[in-house]
């Protein structure tokens, strides 16, 4: 098992063109004796807003060894509110400190009067809503004095109002404010069956030059009131056929890229874990030998 | 509908589980769909519930999985995080739980939960260097009574009627429970000096002292404030900063 490369601490690397994994601090004792090959790891941002403790002892040992991604879940950009000011001054602080290779947050909203929901919720897509999640991201990216990555939701009801498809939405997002993209491709899936539209096509119309970065998670299954099948985006278990499917087109339309796997419930032993990162390289290896053996890349259908 | 009040409804019907889905919302069938709408309801209280469980687990193992659900379940329907650092949340668990009338008899159990909330916020302070016995040493003894000290950033103080640092103890890790030995109060000091978190019992009088000290009494005072026979300064201060509480001492 080759260590991992060790970039200068205090100079953020771009994230490798390779698989990550969510790091789980009951997984850090196994990482850092083994220093298994990983292109990367991500980190909630929130977990790491304490002053100080084992947290940040762990996560700079894991810094000097491997590049960060930092990916916010609680900073609301999606809400008609204005931004916390104070998140963002935490998000700014610990991004200057990790100096990850990249930040992502949601489309989503999470934060109202009745406090803070714990929960990545649905907006409308409409012009109104277009215009305050731009202003959000533009103040972000001040904040951070960087391009942040902007991931698509995974959703279980749409809005009556919404003008605007999502595809279209995000991209319109991409162009007015010049952030990335991060595409969940398990999002992807689960939104397409929850509304029954064609996640091939959802990936056609998604503005792929812009995306920096990939995660893939597994979901759970339910029911809805008229008895279609609905996926809840629970990162819970092995990511799906069906998911690596669609991940194996998206490298093949956009090469490879930084591709996380995230599985935060029922966390599983470290090996497992890792075993799923191999799996994505072993991913983006295939599809590259197809594609010079092609020599083309391809639509995706 | 203008996007704050589609989002004002969406939280109403977020908030009280027996509001129907909000009607601008809508699943296959193009209407609103409850069972969809109750995803969303499940997610954050399970996740909230899920912050309680990891913050309070030998609470949880005294009570068991299921009442422990409940109490957590009951606390989190009244008690929103008033931030996104969910790792503040659940600060105030142990005040509701002194309060939650099925747990009425276990009267331990609110200052075991103290105890655990003690640890987490230990293990989340900031970095501070502790001080060091050879520093006091270095002090010109006849100016000790003038002494004040701030304290780690770490460090917390507890006073219990229980044995709540014995019963915190008596449940890490796997292994068998072991009661405490003697059913009596306890005054508890926490610590986080370097990268572990430490609970020790303070001997008698030792939670006055400390308490005094912390609040920035002079060491003189601190001590003519202690109403114990045989009470020796000298022993506790220096279990104080040998137990990582104090970082820096100002003559």
């Amino acid at each position: 098992m080759s260590a991992a490369q060790a970039p200068s601490p205090r100079v953020a690397p771009a994230l490798p063109d390779r698989s990550g994994v969510g790091l789980k601090p009951e997984h850090i004792d196994e990482i850092l004796r083994d220093r298994p090959a990983l292109g990367f790891f991500e980190i909630h941002a929130e977990n790491y807003m304490g002053a100080g403790g084992p947290p940040h002892r762990r996560l700079e040992a894991i810094r000097a060894l491997y590049p960060l991604s930092l990916h916010g879940v609680g900073l609301s950009i999606g809400s008609p509110r204005p931004l916390d000011r104070e998140h963002l001054a935490r998000l700014a602080a610990l991004a200057a400190r990790y100096q990850p290779g990249l930040f992502s947050e949601h489309l989503a909203w999470s934060s109202h009067d009745e406090g803070y929901l714990n929960d990545l919720l649905p907006l409308p897509y409409t012009q109104e809503t277009l215009a305050t999640v731009c202003d959000h991201v533009d103040q972000v990216q001040d904040a951070l004095g960087r391009r942040m990555l902007l991931e698509n939701p995974s959703t279980y009801v749409v809005f009556q109002e919404s003008t605007i498809s999502e595809t279209d939405f995000i991209g319109e997002i991409a162009t007015r404010t010049g952030c990335g993209l991060l595409l969940d491709v398990s999002n992807v899936l689960v939104s397409a069956t929850n509304h029954g539209f064609d996640a091939l096509a959802y990936l056609d119309e998604f503005p792929l030059d812009h995306v920096g970065e990939i995660h893939l998670a597994g979901f759970a299954e339910a029911r809805d009131d008229a008895g279609h099948l609905v996926l809840i985006d629970a990162h819970d278990s092995p990511v799906r056929e069906r998911v690596w499917d669609l991940y194996r087109r998206v490298i093949a339309r956009r090469g490879p890229l930084p591709t996380l796997v995230e599985w935060d419930n029922d966390v599983p032993k470290w090996p497992v874990l890792l075993d799923e990162a191999r799996r994505v390289e072993a991913a983006m290896a295939e599809v590259v030998a197809m594609d010079s053996q092609g020599g083309r890349r391809h639509a995706i259908q | 509908m203008p996007f704050s009040e589609t989002i004002e409804a969406f939280a109403r019907a977020l908030a009280d589980p027996d509001r129907p889905p909000p009607i601008e919302t809508m699943g296959r069938e193009r209407q609103a769909d409850a069972r969809r709408f109750a995803i969303y309801r499940n997610n954050v209280a399970v996740s909230l519930i899920a912050a309680i469980e990891a913050r309070y687990p030998v609470a949880r193992r005294l009570v068991g999985d299921a009442f422990f659900r409940g109490m957590a379940r009951a606390f989190v329907a009244v008690a929103r995080p008033r931030s996104a650092v969910i790792l503040g949340y659940g600060a105030d668990f142990p005040d509701f739980i002194a309060g939650f009338e099925p747990a009425r008899d276990l009267t331990y159990l609110a200052d075991v939960a103290r105890v655990e909330n003690a640890w987490v916020e230990a293990y989340h302070s900031a970095e501070a260097e502790p001080l060091t016995v050879a520093a006091l040493a270095a002090v010109d003894p006849t100016t000790l009574g003038d002494l004040t000290f701030a304290f780690h950033p770490a460090a917390r103080l507890l006073r219990s009627n229980h044995p709540a640092a014995s019963i915190w103890a008596g449940h890490q890790g796997e292994g068998e429970v072991k009661a405490p030995d003697d059913w009596r109060g306890e005054d508890i000091l926490v610590t986080r000096p370097g990268a572990d978190v430490r609970v020790r019992i303070l001997p008698a009088g030792g939670y006055s002292f400390a308490q005094a000290l912390q609040s920035g009494a002079p060491l003189g005072e601190a001590h003519s404030a202690i109403d114990f026979e045989g009470f020796d300064p000298g022993s506790h201060l220096i279990g104080l900063i040998e137990a990582g509480a104090i970082s820096q001492l100002r003559a």
